[in-house]
C-alpha cells in the first residue's frame, strides 16, 4: 500500500542515513560501550536490507535509552522500563515493521522485568538489545540487577547481598526463541548477532555488554572473552533447549569470575512468532492492521449490523 | 411511589443464575412494551453470598432503580445449602428471605422458594406481613425443578410464578428461552415455566393480580444495553480495533465486551501482564496507526498513570476507560462510588493535557465512548472515559436507532505520504513532528512505515523534530501549545452538548450531579416539582476541559444549588468550585458512600431536609449533608 512505501522498499541503504543530520551529537562518555550498539545498529540493519523508514526503534530510560537519539529511524523513546510493551503492540499494529527494542540492565531486567519476561514468553517477532553494563548509568551510578554480590555504591554501600540477575536463562526459561550475548569490544560478532537477531522471527534477546567506564570502573572492559560457538572447549548444541540452558548458567557463573563467553546460546527457528500463534487461532487480521485505517475501500463495520439483535 | 410500574427483585446466592435470569425477564418485559431498568446488587464472591438483582418496569421512561420495590422471588441460595456444610456462614439460607424485607414495599408480594427457605425462621415474619399488606406466596419451586428437570431450573419456575401473579403473559419469556437456550435444556425449562404458571393460577385465583405487570408500547425497537455495552459498541463504531487490558472489575465487563468482538472485526484484544503494560501497549498500537484502547478500575488505573503521561507528552491518541469502585486500594470491588474522579484528574506528573469524559446514562455512554475517540484522534491527546460499576452494569432499553451511524475511524491529523512530501511539514530536511505554531494546537503526525515522515517521540521535553530539548523557548511553546488543546477542545465540546438538564428552567433551585447519579437526580427533580417545589437539574457529562461557562449559568440562575454525589469528600462540588472560582455560599453537597447508589427518595427527601429545612438531616437515609461555605 502506498501509505506505508518506505516498508519492504529493496535499495542499497547507506549507513549515514541512519545518522541524524542535525543535532545531537552523543552526550554518552568518552569511552562508553553504548557506542557500540550504535555502531552495530547502524551496520546490521543495511544489511538485513531495512530502511531506517521501516524501522521503530523503541527504547527506555537510561543512557542506553538515548539510542533513539543517534539512530534516526521512526523512534520511540518512552519510559522507565516500559519499551517492549510499546514495541509489542506496534508490532501487532503494522507486522511489516522492523521493530527493535532497546535500553540498559536496570530499565530492561530492573523495572521492566515483569515485561521483558512476558514478552520473551510470547515470543514476539522483534529484537531486545539489553545494554548490560553492571550499573545504572544515567542517575549516577547505582547498583542495577546484574551488578556483581558485594557490588558497592551509594545505594549500596556495605557492598551488595543479592546475587546477580541471570538474564540469558531468564529469556530462554520466558520462552525467547533467540538468545545471546555479545560485548562491546568485539564489533564483528557484535555485528553479526545484531544482523541474526533482526532476521529472525520471534523474540531475539540480545544481551550486549557494553562498559560505563565512567560509573563502573572496576568493571572488566569484557576481554578477553571468548566466542563459546568458535571454541572447542565449549561443545553444545544451541537447538538444543536443555544444552543450551546448562552453558548459559556456565556463562552466567563465569561472567562474575573474570571469564566473559559470548555467542549464541540458544536458537530455535521453529518456535512460530506470537503474531502467526494470533493469526492461526483468527485473533489477528492477515493483513495488518494498520494499512486498514488508510484502504478508502474498506467497508468499517457498525455495531448496528454486527451486534444489536442479541439485545433486542 | 407510584403503582404503574412493577420493581422486581430475584434474590439468591452469587452464581445462582440470578443475573440471567433477571437480564432475560428484563428483556421479556422490555418486548411486551415497557421502559426497563436494572439494577445489581452482589458481594464479591464467585460463588455463595447474598446477591439480588431488581428490574423496574414501567410504560414510562425509567431512569433509575427507583425506591423499593413491590415483589419479591426469593430463591434460595444453592451454595448455602451445599454438602459443603462448612463453606456456610451465619444463617445464609435465609438472607434471600430476610434480608430484603426491608424495602418491600407495603401491599408487595413476596414469592419464596419453600423448598430451600423456611419463613418461619425469620423473626417476625408473619406480624411483618400483615402489617404491611405483603402477600405471601410459599412455593416449591425446588422440587418442582427437580422433578421435571434439575434444581437449577427453579429460576424459570419462579419466572413462570411470577407471570401467573402479576398477570404477565408467557409468551415474550418463551421466545427469549428459544432464543437464548440450547435445545437440550429448552424443553425441560419450557415445561417448568408453564408447570409453574398454571399451578398458580390453579391453586390461587389470580384473576386481580397483587401486584400488575403495567402495560405498554414502543413506536421502535428497544435494545436492552448495560453501560458497559454501550462504551464497547462506540468505540467499535468510532474504529477502535486494539485494545489490551489487565482483569480488575469492573472495567472487566468492557475488556471483554471488546475482545469477545475484535476478532470478528479483524481486530486485536491482548490480555497483558499488568496495567502498565496494558496501557503502553495502548499507547505503542496508536503510535503505529490503529485506534487503541485500555482502561482498568482504581489500583489498575493508578498503575497506569506513567503511559497516560507518555501519551500526553508524545501527544499519541488513545481513550482509557476507568470503571470506578469503591476505593481506596481494593475497596469495594463490586459496589458503586465516584471517588476516583480526583485520582483520573490529576494524576501522573508535570502540567498535563488529558480530557475526562463522564457519561451519565447506557445512551450517553455510547455517545460519549465515540466523543472520546474522536476528540482523542482529532486532538492527539489521551481521554478518559469515567463511569461507575453501576452505570457499567446496569440494564437499560435504548432505541435501536440510537446507534444507527456511520463509523468514524478517521486517524484525525494523520499525513498521507503525499502531504508528507510537502512543505510545511518538513523543514531542513527533516519532519516537523511537533511544530510550534498551529491552530488549535495540533500538529499533524505521521505513522512508522510512511515515506518521509521519520520521526522521534519521546516522554522527555522535545523540539520540534522530536529531539530532546531543554531550551527554555522551546518548552514554552511547547507547553502553550499542548495547553491550546484544551481550548479548542472546549469550543468543539460546546457543539456535542453533552450534558443533561431537567426541571423548569425558571427554576428557584438547582442539582448539580455527574456521571450514573443523573437519571436518578433527574427523577428525584421530577417528583419534587410535582410535589410543588421549583428544582432544576444539570447533570455534567465534561469533566475536563470543564463546561465553566454552563454551569456558572446554571448557578446563577438559581438561589442555591445541592451537588449530588456517589463520594465522602465531596470531590465533584470541588471541581465545580474550582472552575467557577466562586459561589462557594451557594453551594452544599448531598453524599452518599456506603457502596449502594442514591435512590430517587434519598435525592428529593435530602433536598427538602437541605434546601427547605435548612438542616440536612433527611432521617432515615445514610446520606451526608455538607453545608455550603459560610452556613
Ligand atoms: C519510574 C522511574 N524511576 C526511576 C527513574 C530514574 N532512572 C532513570 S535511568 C535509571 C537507571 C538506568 O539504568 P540502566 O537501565 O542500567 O541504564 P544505563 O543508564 O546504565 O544505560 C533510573 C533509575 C525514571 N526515569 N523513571
Ligand atoms: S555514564 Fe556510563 S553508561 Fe552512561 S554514558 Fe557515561 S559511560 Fe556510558
Amino acid at each position: 500500500m502506498s501509505t506505508f512505501s518506505a516498508i519492504g522498499e529493496e535499495r542499497e541503504i547507506d549507513r549515514d542515513e541512519y545518522t541524524p543530520g542535525v543535532e545531537p551529537q552523543p552526550t554518552w562518555c568518552p569511552g562508553c560501550g553504548d557506542f557500540s550498539v550504535l555502531k552495530a545498529l547502524k551496520q546490521a540493519l543495511p544489511e538485513v536490507g531495512r530502511t531506517p523508514e521501516e524501522t521503530l526503534l523503541c527504547t527506555g530510560i537510561g543512557c542506553s535509552g538515548k539510542l533513539n537519539s543517534y539512530l534516526d529511524t521512526y523512534g520511540f523513546h518512552t519510559i522507565h522500563g516500559r519499551s517492549l510493551p510499546v514495541a509489542r503492540a506496534a508490532k501487532l499494529a503494522n507486522p511489516d515493521l522492523e521493530v527493535i527494542a532497546a535500553g540498559g540492565d536496570g530499565d530492561g531486567y530492573g523495572i521492566g522485568g515483569n515485561h521483558f519476561v512476558h514478552t520473551a514468553r510470547e515470543n514476539h517477532d522483534m529484537t531486545y538489545i539489553v545494554f548490560n553494563n553492571e550499573i545504572f548509568g544515567l542517575t549516577k551510578g547505582q547498583t542495577s540487577p546484574t551488578s556483581p554480590k558485594g557490588h558497592k555504591s551509594k545505594t549500596q554501600p556495605h557492598g551488595s547481598a543479592k546475587e546477580p540477575i541471570k538474564p540469558l536463562s531468564m529469556s530462554l526459561n520466558a520462552g525467547a526463541s533467540y538468545v545471546a550475548r555479545t560485548a562491546a569490544v568485539n564489533p564483528n560478532q557484535a555485528k553479526e548477532i545484531i544482523t541474526e537477531a533482526i532476521e529472525h522471527d520471534g523474540f531475539a534477546h540480545v544481551d550486549f555488554l557494553t562498559q560505563c567506564p565512567t560509573w563502573n570502573k572496576d568493571a572488566r572492559q569484557y576481554v578477553p572473552y571468548i566466542d563459546v560457538n568458535d571454541s572447542d572447549d565449549y561443545e553444545f548444541d544451541k537447538t538444543d533447549r536443555v544444552e543450551a540452558q546448562e552453558m548459559m548458567r556456565t556463562t552466567e557463573e563465569a561472567l562474575y569470575d573474570g571469564e566473559v563467553l559470548t555467542g549464541r546460546f540458544y536458537v530455535d527457528e521453529d518456535r512460530p512468532s506470537y503474531g502467526q500463534e494470533k493469526r492461526a487461532i483468527g485473533e489477528m487480521p492477515e493483513e495488518p492492521l494498520a494499512e486498514r485505517y488508510w484502504d478508502d475501500d474498506y467497508e468499517w463495520e457498525r455495531s448496528h449490523d454486527m451486534f444489536l439483535d442479541k439485545h433486542a | 411511589m407510584t403503582d404503574d410500574e412493577l420493581i422486581w427483585r430475584i434474590s439468591g446466592g452469587s452464581g445462582d443464575g440470578i443475573a440471567s435470569t433477571s437480564q432475560n425477564f428484563a428483556k421479556a418485559l422490555m418486548r411486551s412494551g415497557l421502559n426497563v431498568f436494572t439494577h445489581r446488587h452482589y458481594p464479591s464472591r464467585i460463588r455463595g453470598g447474598h446477591t439480588y438483582t431488581e428490574v423496574r418496569a414501567s410504560a414510562d421512561p425509567v431512569e433509575s432503580r427507583g425506591d423499593g420495590y413491590n415483589f419479591l422471588l426469593a430463591l434460595g441460595d444453592s451454595f448455602a445449602r451445599n454438602p459443603q456444610e462448612e463453606a456456610v456462614y451465619g444463617n445464609e439460607e435465609i438472607k434471600p428471605l430476610s434480608e430484603n424485607l426491608d424495602e418491600l414495599r407495603e401491599g408487595g408480594v413476596i414469592v419464596y422458594d419453600e423448598g430451600l427457605l423456611d419463613a418461619s425462621e425469620i423473626p417476625n415474619f408473619e406480624e411483618r406481613a400483615e402489617e404491611n399488606d405483603w402477600h405471601v406466596y410459599p412455593l416449591d419451586l425446588r422440587g418442582l425443578a427437580r422433578d421435571m428437570g434439575r434444581e437449577v431450573m427453579r429460576n424459570t419456575a419462579g419466572v413462570g410464578a411470577t407471570c401467573a401473579l402479576t398477570g404477565m403473559e408467557l409468551d415474550h419469556v418463551e421466545d427469549l428461552m428459544r432464543d437464548a437456550m440450547p435445545e437440550k435444556i429448552l424443553e425441560p425449562n419450557l415445561e417448568i415455566l408453564e408447570t409453574a404458571y398454571d399451578q398458580v393460577r390453579e391453586e390461587y385465583d389470580v384473576d386481580a393480580p397483587d401486584v400488575s405487570v403495567p402495560t405498554g408500547e414502543h413506536d421502535e425497537t428497544q435494545l436492552l444495553m448495560s453501560g458497559s455495552d454501550a462504551i464497547s459498541y462506540g468505540a467499535i463504531d468510532e474504529g477502535c480495533r486494539f485494545i489490551a487490558g489487565y482483569p480488575m472489575t469492573p472495567w472487566t465487563e468492557v475488556f471483554t465486551i471488546m475482545t469477545q468482538n475484535l476478532p470478528k472485526l479483524g481486530g486485536i484484544s491482548e490480555q497483558v501482564e499488568d496495567e502498565i503494560a496494558a496501557a503502553a501497549l495502548a499507547v505503542g498500537a496508536s503510535h503505529a496507526g490503529v485506534k487503541a484502547m485500555s482502561g482498568s478500575s482504581g489500583g489498575g488505573f493508578a498503575l497506569m498513570s506513567e503511559p497516560l503521561g507518555l501519551a500526553e507528552m508524545t501527544e499519541t491518541p488513545v481513550v482509557l476507560v476507568e470503571a470506578m469502585r469503591a476505593g481506596p486500594s481494593t475497596g469495594m470491588p463490586t459496589k458503586p462510588e465516584q471517588s476516583d474522579l480526583e485520582h483520573v484528574l490529576y494524576t501522573s506528573q508535570g502540567d498535563s493535557q488529558r480530557v475526562v469524559l463522564a457519561p451519565g446514562t447506557v445512551e450517553e455512554a455510547y455517545e460519549q465512548s465515540r466523543i472520546a475517540f474522536r476528540l482523542a484522534y482529532e486532538y492527539q491527546i489521551p481521554t478518559i472515559l469515567l463511569y461507575d460499576q453501576k452505570l457499567g452494569g446496569e440494564l437499560t432499553n435504548v432505541p435501536k436507532s440510537h446507534f444507527d451511524r456511520d463509523p468514524n475511524p478517521d486517524l484525525g491529523k494523520t499525513l498521507s505520504e503525499d502531504a508528507l512530501a510537502d512543505e510545511p511539514h518538513s523543514g531542513d530536511g527533516k519532519f516537523h513532528r511537533f511544530q510550534h505554531d498551529v491552530d488549535d494546537g495540533v500538529s499533524p503526525r505521521s505513522v512508522p512505515g510512511q515515506k518521509g515522515g521519520r520521526f522521534l517521540a519521546t516522554g522527555n521535553e522535545h523540539d520540534p523534530t522530536g529531539h530532546i530539548s531543554e531550551s527554555p523557548d522551546n518548552r514554552v511553546a511547547q507547553i502553550d501549545r499542548r495547553t491550546q488543546k484544551l481550548e479548542a477542545i472546549r469550543a468543539d465540546l460546546d457543539g456535542e452538548d453533552t450534558g443533561s438538564y431537567a426541571g423548569p428552567e425558571d427554576a428557584e433551585y438547582g442539582i448539580l450531579t455527574f456521571g450514573s447519579q443523573q437519571g436518578t437526580v433527574e427523577e428525584a427533580v421530577g417528583r419534587l416539582n410535582e410535589a410543588g417545589h421549583s428544582v432544576k437539574s444539570y447533570g455534567v457529562s465534561d469533566m475536563l476541559p470543564f463546561p465553566t461557562e454552563q454551569v456558572e449559568a446554571f448557578v446563577e440562575s438559581v438561589d442555591e444549588v445541592l451537588v449530588v454525589e456517589m463520594t465522602a469528600s465531596g470531590q465533584f462540588r470541588g471541581l465545580v468550585q474550582k472552575n467557577l472560582g466562586r459561589y462557594g455560599e451557594k453551594l452544599s453537597s448531598l453524599l452518599k458512600y456506603n457502596g449502594n447508589p442514591f435512590e430517587p427518595a434519598e435525592v428529593v427527601d435530602g433536598f427538602e431536609a437541605a434546601i427547605v429545612e435548612g438542616d440536612g438531616d433527611a432521617s432515615g437515609h445514610q446520606t451526608t449533608f455538607v453545608p455550603a461555605a459560610g452556613d
